[in-house]
């Protein structure tokens, strides 16, 4: 991580769906001795009992920018709150907002975007959804904050895994899965889950983007918390069986080439299409090999907003391949193919 | 573009840097007044640091938390903090708790009345005190972003989302709202109490001419507007966020409709705050880079005050006679320079 990444506060968001338990992680976080002090952010102020010396509430005030960008709202209250908290640098090592349950994250996420002041001292580390096993697949069909939530989520957090049977278990996540691939799964009960994994995930961080793939098979097992070892062996009852569901309005969709993409094609064309469809796409990010030049090129982006930069030599042996990844409802596939398939240098 | 080296001695440029009488406050400073003839450095947490033109500093605990408003009239300093409290100092070092929020929430912004009526914002309600009668709220449609007081009579401006809203604490009539889409932060009347100017969140400000409430947009800054000072007399209105000195003309009755605004003191840094002088045509500027600048309005005319190279600048101030200016960084690295 660089100096500049570092010096700034990482900020977890924290979202899901009304009585998913992101109290109870919230509680855990702040309960667990990890010697760290955060700065929370939380709505319902004063109905939970949560003992932290910096507790903040919030108003949830989104507006929009006038920049001409129609999608692009920010929570001005966050603003006001991340100024006010900046006064107190040193006394707190991160800050996590809460969002209602019936929240957008799109307007938390883009504060930390378009705000000078909030991007110069802060940054985004990771959207977390906490989601209920037991009424999920129901909230799905019928509540679309919580399919925002779950395609907009870093992490999701699979919570009261022992109200539901196996076959339930694996019915919600093909669901999730049909939304959101990429994020990483923790099942739990009771929101226990080892907070390396949802704390501290630099998953806006350019630098971070690593690795672009669905992450299926790396979902962890609710029984053991070794993170990072067991993933050698595919045993998991989750890796065969899983459904594919298809969900009706959001999708997300994954683009691949192996042959090197034109730059003076692709940036317009990227651009373009998340001025044109960028109410629609939630997250995207990409990894990308241009021709005749040496380094990767990352970008990320939320709705029409994107970032991106050379991050890095390709490595030897690396096979220089592209890859770009849109989330998001009700989108173009085939214009947006046909698009990228244009900016392949054949 | 005004080019200086920042090596010592250099002649490209008239300097007083020598004369200034450098303070180390040890703390971080977020805006700088003065209280008769000490001035005050208002901390980021907990203090205010008192300092005397021989650079004596005594430090004064004022909040149990962050400092998030201040405003002072010279004779008093009043202060929001994240503990919930107003609570106001006066020049012999006497801190007195004005109000505290019921529920504890953070003071976003205060203002003081010339005649000592005082009013703080927590959350989306605006509240003025004024000599013994009771306190007196409004609620406005989303979070305080500013409050300031006319120069005449008793009346508050309360910038919120899409707007401003003018309230009369002692009248019974209905507050009036002027419109304007966008989040509005800082907030001004100019001294001849005809217009209203607001600083949005968006780098761009907003005005209306109180006689028809007709618009006037002040757009074109790179970054936000956080420092605005009105010249002797108001006739112009100072401005940071670009990297030259904004000065919208409000001397006629049109304000700066139609016009182009004036540029002073261009650096290749952004300028933080801006401090007219209270009796003669001259400002101070603090920039991004530490740069301290006085600057003739007239024809633009610099004095460099402080040379670059550190945090960016914090506060500026000028006693009520004009003779002691007074400045921070935002590491607590200050000075005062007597005129």
């Amino acid at each position: 991580m660089s100096d500049v990444t570092s010096s700034k506060i990482p900020v977890t968001v924290l979202t899901g769906y009304l009585g998913a338990g992101k109290t109870t992680l919230l509680n855990r976080i702040l309960s667990e001795n990890h010697g760290k002090k955060y700065a929370v952010i939380v709505n319902e102020f004063g109905e939970i009992g949560i003992d932290n010396d910096l507790i903040i509430g919030a108003d949830e005030e989104v507006f929009e920018m006038n920049n001409g960008c129609i999608c692009c709202t920010v929570r001005g209250d966050l603003v006001r709150i991340m100024d006010g908290l900046m006064k107190r640098r040193g006394k707190f090592d991160a800050i996590i907002v809460e969002t209602t349950g019936l929240a957008d994250p799109a307007p938390v996420a883009q504060t930390f975007f378009v705000d000078e002041d909030v991007q110069k001292n802060a940054r985004l580390d990771a959207v977390v959804t906490v989601a209920d096993a037991k009424w999920l697949s129901d909230r799905l069909k019928d509540a679309p904050e919580a399919k925002n939530q779950i395609a907009f989520a870093d992490v999701i957090v699979l919570n009261k895994t022992d109200l539901v049977s196996k076959p339930e278990l694996a019915e919600v996540e093909a669901r999730i899965r049909g939304i959101n691939p990429y994020a990483r799964l923790h099942r739990t009960e009771r929101c226990q889950v080892a907070l390396v994994d949802v704390l501290d995930r630099g998953a806006f961080d350019l630098d971070r983007i690593l690795e672009i793939e669905p992450s299926f098979l790396e979902a962890d097992d609710h029984d053991h918390h070794h993170h990072g070892h067991d993933h050698h062996h595919h045993d998991h009852d989750h890796g065969h069986g899983l459904k594919h569901y298809h969900d009706e309005d959001m999708q997300s969709l994954a683009l691949r080439s192996d042959k090197p993409l034109d730059p003076s094609r692709f940036m317009p064309w990227l651009q373009n299409l998340v001025q044109t469809e960028g109410q629609k796409i939630l997250r995207s990010k990409g990894i990308l090999a241009f021709v005749d030049d040496d380094d990767r090129y990352v970008f990320q982006g939320v709705h029409m907003m994107l970032e991106g930069d050379h991050q890095r030599k390709w490595k030897e042996g690396e096979p220089r391949e592209s890859r770009v990844v849109f989330i998001g409802r009700e989108l173009p596939e085939e214009a947006i193919r046909e698009g990228f398939a244009r900016c392949i240098v054949q | 573009m005004t080019e200086f080296t920042p090596e010592a001695g250099s002649p490209s440029i008239v300097s007083v840097t020598e004369k200034v009488r450098p303070v180390a406050l040890g703390m971080a400073v977020t805006s700088v007044h003065f209280l008769a003839d000490r001035a005050a450095f208002v901390g980021g947490e907990e203090t205010v640091a008192l300092v005397d033109a021989k650079g004596e500093i005594s430090k004064v605990a004022v909040h149990g938390g962050g400092i998030l408003s201040a405003a002072s009239d010279g004779t008093r300093l009043v202060m929001g903090g994240d503990d919930g409290k107003v609570v106001a100092l006066n020049a012999k070092s006497e801190v007195a708790l004005l109000a505290t929020d019921a529920k504890r929430r953070w003071i976003d912004a205060v203002a003081l009345h010339p005649d000592g009526a005082f009013a703080w914002s927590a959350g989306k309600t605006a509240f003025v005190k004024s000599g013994k009668a009771e306190e007196k709220s409004i609620d406005v449609p989303s979070t305080v972003g500013g409050l300031a007081f006319a120069p005449k009579g008793l009346r508050l401006a309360i910038a919120h989302y899409n707007g401003a809203t003018l309230w009369f604490p002692n009248m019974a009539a209905t507050a009036e709202f002027l419109p304007w889409a966008g989040s509005h932060l800082a907030v001004t009347f100019s001294p001849d109490n005809k217009f209203l100017v607001t600083a949005m969140h968006e780098a761009a400000l907003h005005g209306w001419r109180l006689a028809d409430n007709r618009h006037m947009r002040m757009t074109g800054y790179p970054g936000r507007v956080r420092s605005m000072s009105w010249s002797a007399g108001g006739k112009f209105l100072a401005t940071s966020g670009a990297d030259t000195v904004i000065m919208w003309p409000f001397a006629s009755k049109d304000g700066p409709m139609g016009k182009e605004p004036a540029m002073l003191a261009p650096l290749q840094a952004r300028v933080s705050v801006v401090a007219c002088h209270p009796r003669n045509d001259i400002l101070a500027a603090g920039y991004s880079d530490g740069t301290i600048l006085m600057v003739r309005l007239e024809d633009g005319a610099e004095i460099l005050v402080r040379r670059n190279g550190t945090a960016p600048v914090a506060g500026l101030a000028w006693n009520a006679k004009g003779t002691l200016l007074a400045f921070a960084d935002e590491t607590g690295d200050a000075g005062l320079l007597e005129l």
